[in-house]
């Protein structure tokens, strides 16, 4: 009884293997592939290692190559530069708005919120030639500054949304016996809601910082012809362009700039997923 | 709650970016639209004719759609799919895992790794992507998978996609299959239904809400797709899509007249999802 119950079980789990494999090996041929020297990367295919182990050989030598001749590690640098200060700013910005929106009481607050829900939805698109024109007359393309506030404006409706149905779901008690005893809002904000919505803001945090950490779009219209200031995916995409074909390259330049966001989804997991599972309306 | 004017202290900062970032330039677009490349003479609607009529824009409605249709329907087909079968088995979160795993890279190291999967050899030389070695392997002849159009390289495009996406559904559909009460299908099988009854009667109208939660949502991402064609094949062969082709008449022919139409047409598109988006969030409001 028990063999025939497993065996009836075996295309079940043969399936999910499958599945676990189609999802696993592209990175995995691509990570091997990274520590190939050239030669071999292009006299056969990286799965040789699996069926003739003794002829592997290795390298870094495509590392060191991306990160200090191809400018990859200039651009992880910029990567930083870029996705912290952003992630800061947005949040900050964000969390004062939520607060007012969810416990403050005014004109106009549903209206408001209408607001920001709709302008989740708007495509990046639409936004994109008057800010670049604005740009070239304040000189702000190229520079971080630009880039920063745009990712801060782009992605604030959102963030928004997300602190404020949390911080909403607060008990309203919490607030009024605060506001009783005289706390006045920015104490409430500090002390009171900042601290309790502290999962809430490493969601929001892991989120927006994958989010502009994997950024193309943006960057490739307000940075695009500046290398020295390109993030990760830009530069990648760069050397796509111009040198397509050196796989060596490719593929280690493609592994630097998923090291932070693997990193990332492992350590943080639960905070990621839950700021993605919340980011479904982002889209 | 107590009155003051103290909430514009806090609002002032949002207003400023949602302002400045959001609202100004979506109408400024929407004007831009109406005038010519150099943004200097009124057009009429000469760029929403152009838009819905060359044919370069054609192939990328066309794209789009099959994008919208493919992408969808694998995504939350399969994510339905692994939601329900990986309740079964014990090793459940290590196979999320996985899956999820491609929602944290960014499009370009995606398209980056599947451009190598799909690499193209002629038939003298060794196969490196991983795919064409099957090919050959098998007997065949190397495929230029994202070079033969219409059909091969727009699924092999969409393929990434659904790799990227997946995760992100079945996360989603599990979490919500993990709700339905174990009783009322433990019930149901005892009443005699088989997996297949309890699946389509039960299973499917629990879900209904969250299906059609995910399916907006891939619908909206997908009309705006832009990273992972302009990695990999730019357009060409066909591949074009309404964003990229957004992008290359801003960018690379300067024609801001086009672009901005280009970019209000996008926007057309999304708005029945993003109504949805809004109803849903004020029905979750009301119940508050």
């Amino acid at each position: 009884m028990r063999w025939r119950r497993r065996l009836s079980r075996l295309p079940l789990h043969l399936f999910l293997l499958t599945v676990a494999l189609v999802w696993l090996i592209p990175t995995l041929g691509l990570f091997v592939s990274s520590f190939r020297p050239k030669q071999d990367l292009y006299s056969s295919g990286w799965w040789t290692l699996i069926t003739h182990p003794s002829q592997a050989r290795f390298t870094l030598e495509n590392y060191r190559r991306v990160l200090l001749r191809e400018g990859m590690g200039r651009a992880f640098l910029n990567s930083f530069i870029i996705t912290v200060p952003t992630t800061i700013l947005t949040l900050g910005v964000a969390a004062l708005a939520a607060y007012a929106l969810a416990w403050m009481e005014f004109r106009g607050r549903q209206l408001l919120l209408v607001l920001v829900v709709g302008l989740i939805v708007v495509p990046l698109q639409l936004s994109l030639i008057p800010i670049l024109r604005i740009y070239q007359t304040l000189g702000l393309n190229g520079t971080f500054l630009g880039v920063w506030l745009a990712h801060t404006g782009f992605g604030l409706p959102f963030m928004i949304y997300l602190l404020r149905n949390f911080f909403a779901a607060l008990p309203s008690e919490l607030f009024e016996s605060a506001f009783i005893d005289g706390a006045s809002h920015f104490t409430a904000f500090t002390r009171l809601l900042l601290p309790l919505s502290v999962p809430v803001l490493a969601s929001a945090a892991v989120f927006q910082f994958l989010w502009v950490w994997n950024d193309l779009l943006v960057a490739l219209v307000f940075l695009g012809g500046y290398e020295q200031v390109a993030p990760l995916p830009l530069k990648l995409a760069l050397l796509v362009g111009s040198r397509g074909q050196d796989w060596h390259l490719l593929t280690a330049a493609a592994f630097v700039s998923m090291i932070v966001p693997m990193g990332v989804f492992l350590s943080l997991q639960r905070y990621f997923v839950r700021g993605i599972l919340a980011g479904a309306l982002k889209g | 709650m107590r009155k003051t004017r103290v909430h514009w202290l806090y609002l002032a900062p949002a207003l400023f970016f949602l302002t400045m970032y959001l609202i100004y330039p979506s109408i400024r677009t929407i004007i831009l639209s109406f005038y010519g490349p150099r943004s200097q003479n009124f057009v009429g609607f000469h760029n929403y004719i152009t838009a819905f009529t060359s044919p370069s824009m054609l192939v990328a409605f066309r794209n789009n759609l099959l994008w919208v249709l493919v992408f969808t329907f694998f995504n939350v087909g399969l994510g339905l799919v692994l939601a329900v079968l990986l309740d079964r088995v014990r090793y459940e979160v290590l196979v999320k895992s996985i899956v999820f795993l491609p929602m944290a890279i960014s499009y370009v190291a995606a398209g980056v790794i599947w451009k190598f999967m799909y690499a193209y050899r002629p038939t003298y030389a060794a196969q490196i992507g991983l795919l064409n070695a099957i090919v050959v392997a098998l007997g065949g002849k190397p495929i230029g998978w994202l070079i033969e159009r219409p059909w091969i390289n727009n699924l092999a495009l969409i393929a990434v996609g659904v790799w990227v996406w997946t995760g992100f559904c079945t996360v989603v559909i599990s979490a919500a299959y993990k709700g339905i009460p174990k009783e009322m299908l433990e019930a149901a099988r005892i009443d005699g239904a088989n997996e297949w009854q309890v699946f389509w009667r039960i299973t499917i109208p629990y879900l209904k809400s969250t299906l059609a939660m995910v399916t907006t949502t891939m619908i909206v991402f997908v009309l705006k797709v832009f990273d992972i064609v302009y990695i990999m094949t730019n357009g060409a062969y066909d591949t074009e899509v309404i964003a990229n082709r957004m992008y290359k008449e801003m960018f690379l022919y300067q024609n801001y007249g086009l672009a901005s139409a280009i970019a209000v047409v996008l926007f057309v598109l999304i708005v029945p999802f993003s109504l949805i988006n809004i109803r849903r969030f004020r029905a979750q409001e009301a119940v508050r």
